[in-house]
């Protein structure tokens, strides 16, 4: 299906940072639902496999200024340079292993194609994707609550966030079962974390559907920026930002925060670049 | 013992000193394939390599490799396609380096893959948007033709040779080789050029991307440019070392002193190519992602990521070499051509680390740290396994191949 047709879904996810506690829920929940394999020791997290993995950031203030946030971070689902589908890892997998989705905007995984030469991974500077060091192991007893709709990977494969694809697929089986002809529906499907965060911080849907909370969160500038013409999808909501976004990456994944400090840290930035970023943005959609 | 093996008219150590020194480098090599099980056979958890370094020891290898075997391309193009016609001298040596380089790169490439079995998908499922993809592709069909390139040097050993119908398939090859170095200077423009731009399309990665020319970053020219400067300094370091272990000058000074000129005009030029790709990125591109050049060489934590490694690249291993073979007492003292040609192979093994492990090693997202890696026995024995293995290649090459043309000429052996 070609981009931007009026069929096309384009899920994304916007997540409350102010709400987030850092529970972990969404971790636990997301390894759960998608058979992700435990490590024996798994205190190094470098070599261990967390598709949702929630980073700790503080404002580098001392006491009693400090403040501190969670950030959950999945795969971004980025739509790539000028919203073309050229995700980072996408365009570089050599065998197509991985692919950008333009009826979803998911970028899947086949693991049954990847050969682990690990380029993706070298691609993504979100950290977003875990190779199997090892051969997949569950403690004695976990392997009978394995989800039987989610394969599990083998050892030298690489694996990330698939947006829980099989949900999608059992949402589309449901509404054809139903007579209709596309997902339309918010709850029809939700990924495992937006379920499982129990401050409701993860708000999930099609971007393409301004029904969805997520749109009217978010209201997308279906535009390329001006100053950045492969930035598209910019959010005109000033307290809603993307990770990187002048990369260009264009990620499906939408932060949003009251805290400066917190908006601040999505990106790299030039002395006085940020402020004049942050009041640009201020002004014109404040 | 092996005499009737041995080229006429050239002199070459007893058989026991020479299967000794093959044992002693055997063992390196069983040492190597003793990695390679474990990495085969245990996974490559066994590695010092994490998700935060997808792209480590072995990569650089890679690169490293083929940029230092680059000297078999150039050579053979500027052989047989712009006819210099001295470099004929040295041919045969430059492809054999060519040929273990090459070799060594599929070798670690087979290691370095998760699922090794799964190795033909990417000819299979290819992705033409990869440029690890046109890697394989051209990586593979010039392995093809380096290997037809030193089939007419295996059957000229003088067993082999006396076989007419090898003796005529080997002076026929010979015949028709302009038309596989025209072929493998093609094809090494594009995988030397792809490897480049392995990296700097990486737009996510700021330390890597580049701009460039149509679907090429510019990174992918550079790579490419500095093969074919830096190849040549590789062979001619090689030929140093064997003619130090053989005790024995192979190849006449004019012809060294020719590759050296070029290989020194081609350092120089790609040099300035290099500070000004340098210069653009740090104050154009690397700004444009909101990042200062400082960023990139300090900052807690960035190892041995400093200035220093920066400059130690493009002056003492770019700069200095290319000086010191272009000028003409430099070029021609043997001292000071030596020191030239081992720092424009350090220099280009040094930017080939650099646009491997220092872009996984600088952190993008702001709130994220700098990450190191310590590369774990099994790789460093599976790294030296194609250096030991390069080694007895050689060895038997020159032992029973006549590689050299002007041997017998520059050592005249007495009949006794």
């Amino acid at each position: 299906m070609k981009q931007n047709n009026k069929q096309a879904h384009k899920f994304g996810m916007v997540i409350d940072l102010d709400k987030c506690t850092g529970c972990g829920s969404c971790m636990v929940a997301c390894m759960s639902e998608n058979n992700v394999p435990v490590k024996e020791d798994e205190s190094d997290k470098k070599d261990s496999i967390t598709w949702m993995r929630v980073y700790k950031l503080n404002n580098n203030k001392p006491f009693p200024e400090t403040e501190i946030c969670y950030l959950p971070r999945p795969c971004q689902h980025c739509s790539g340079k000028g919203d073309h589908g050229h995700s980072p890892c996408v365009s570089v997998c050599p065998a197509t292993a991985t692919d950008y989705d333009y009826s979803t905007g998911i970028v899947s995984q086949i693991y049954t194609r990847c050969f682990g030469c690990r380029y993706c991974m070298g691609a993504c500077p979100y950290h977003a994707r875990y190779f199997n060091w090892w051969d997949p192991k569950w403690p004695d007893g976990m392997e009978s609550y394995l989800s039987p709709n989610v394969s599990p990977r083998m050892r030298g494969v690489v694996e990330k966030c698939s947006f829980c694809f099989h949900r999608y697929q059992l949402a589309k089986e449901q509404v054809y079962y139903d007579g209709e002809e596309r997902i339309e529906d918010e709850a029809a499907y939700q990924t495992a974390c937006t379920q499982a965060c129990p401050a409701g911080a993860i708000v999930f849907g099609d971007l393409n559907n301004p029904d969805h909370q997520v749109t009217q969160i978010v209201k997308p500038n279906p535009h390329p920026e001006h100053d950045n013409h492969d930035v598209v999808g910019k959010s005109r909501n000033p307290k809603v930002f993307r990770l990187l976004e002048r990369l260009g990456t264009n990620t499906k994944i939408y932060y949003m925060s009251e805290r400066k400090w917190v908006r601040k840290l999505g990106d790299n930035y030039l002395d006085g670049e940020w402020e004049k970023a942050d009041n640009h943005h201020g002004s014109s959609h404040g | 013992m092996d005499s009737a093996l041995i080229p006429e008219g050239v002199k070459r150590c007893s058989f026991p000193k020479f299967f000794i020194g093959i044992a002693i480098v055997g063992a390196v090599v069983l040492w190597g394939v003793y990695g390679m099980l474990v990495c085969w056979l245990k996974g490559l958890n066994v590695t010092g390599m994490d998700d935060y370094y997808g792209f480590a020891l072995w990569i650089w290898a890679d690169l490293a490799v083929i940029a230092l075997g680059g000297g078999a391309f150039f050579t053979g193009l500027l052989k047989y396609i712009f006819k210099v016609d001295e470099l004929k001298n040295i041919i045969n040596f430059v492809v054999i380096l060519g040929f273990v380089c090459y070799a060594s790169a599929l070798l670690i490439l087979a290691i370095d893959i998760g699922q090794p079995l799964r190795g033909w998908f990417i000819f299979w499922h290819a992705n033409v948007h990869s440029m690890l993809t046109e890697v394989a592709f051209c990586l593979s069909c010039y392995f093809a033709v380096l290997t037809i390139e030193f089939i007419p040097n295996i059957l000229e050993n003088r067993q082999l040779d006396k076989v007419p119908f090898f003796h005529n398939l080997s002076h026929n090859m010979h015949g028709v080789m302009a038309i596989f170095a025209a072929t493998g200077a093609f094809l090494s423009f594009f995988h030397q050029g792809s490897l480049g731009g392995v990296a700097g399309v990486l737009y996510g990665r700021p330390f890597a991307y580049r701009e460039g020319l149509l679907v090429w970053p510019w990174t992918f020219f550079l790579f490419t440019w500095s093969a074919a400067a830096f190849g040549p300094c590789f062979s001619m370091v090689v030929l140093r070392i064997t003619e130090a272990v053989t005790k024995k000058k192979l190849v006449k000074d004019n012809v060294i002193h020719l590759l050296a000129k070029i290989s020194g005009w081609m350092i120089t030029t790609y040099i300035i190519a290099k500070i000004i790709d340098t210069i653009y990125w740090a104050t154009v591109t690397a700004p444009s992602m909101g990042l200062k050049m400082s960023f990139f060489f300090t900052g807690e934590g960035n190892g041995p990521y400093n200035y220093l490694i920066l400059i130690t690249e493009i002056f003492l291993c770019g700069v200095v070499p290319g000086l010191l073979l272009i000028v003409k007492s430099t070029r021609e003292n043997p001292t000071t051509r030596l020191i030239a040609i081992i720092l424009g192979a350090i220099g280009v093994s040094l930017n080939r680390w650099v646009m491997v492990l220092q872009v996984m090693a600088v952190p993008v997202m702001p709130f994220d740290k700098w990450a190191l890696y310590m590369p774990t026995w099994p790789e460093i024995a599976t790294t030296i396994l194609p250096v030991a293995g390069g080694i007895i290649v050689i060895s038997l090459a020159y032992r029973y191949l006549p590689v050299f043309p002007q041997e017998k000429e520059l050592n005249e052996v007495t009949v006794e």
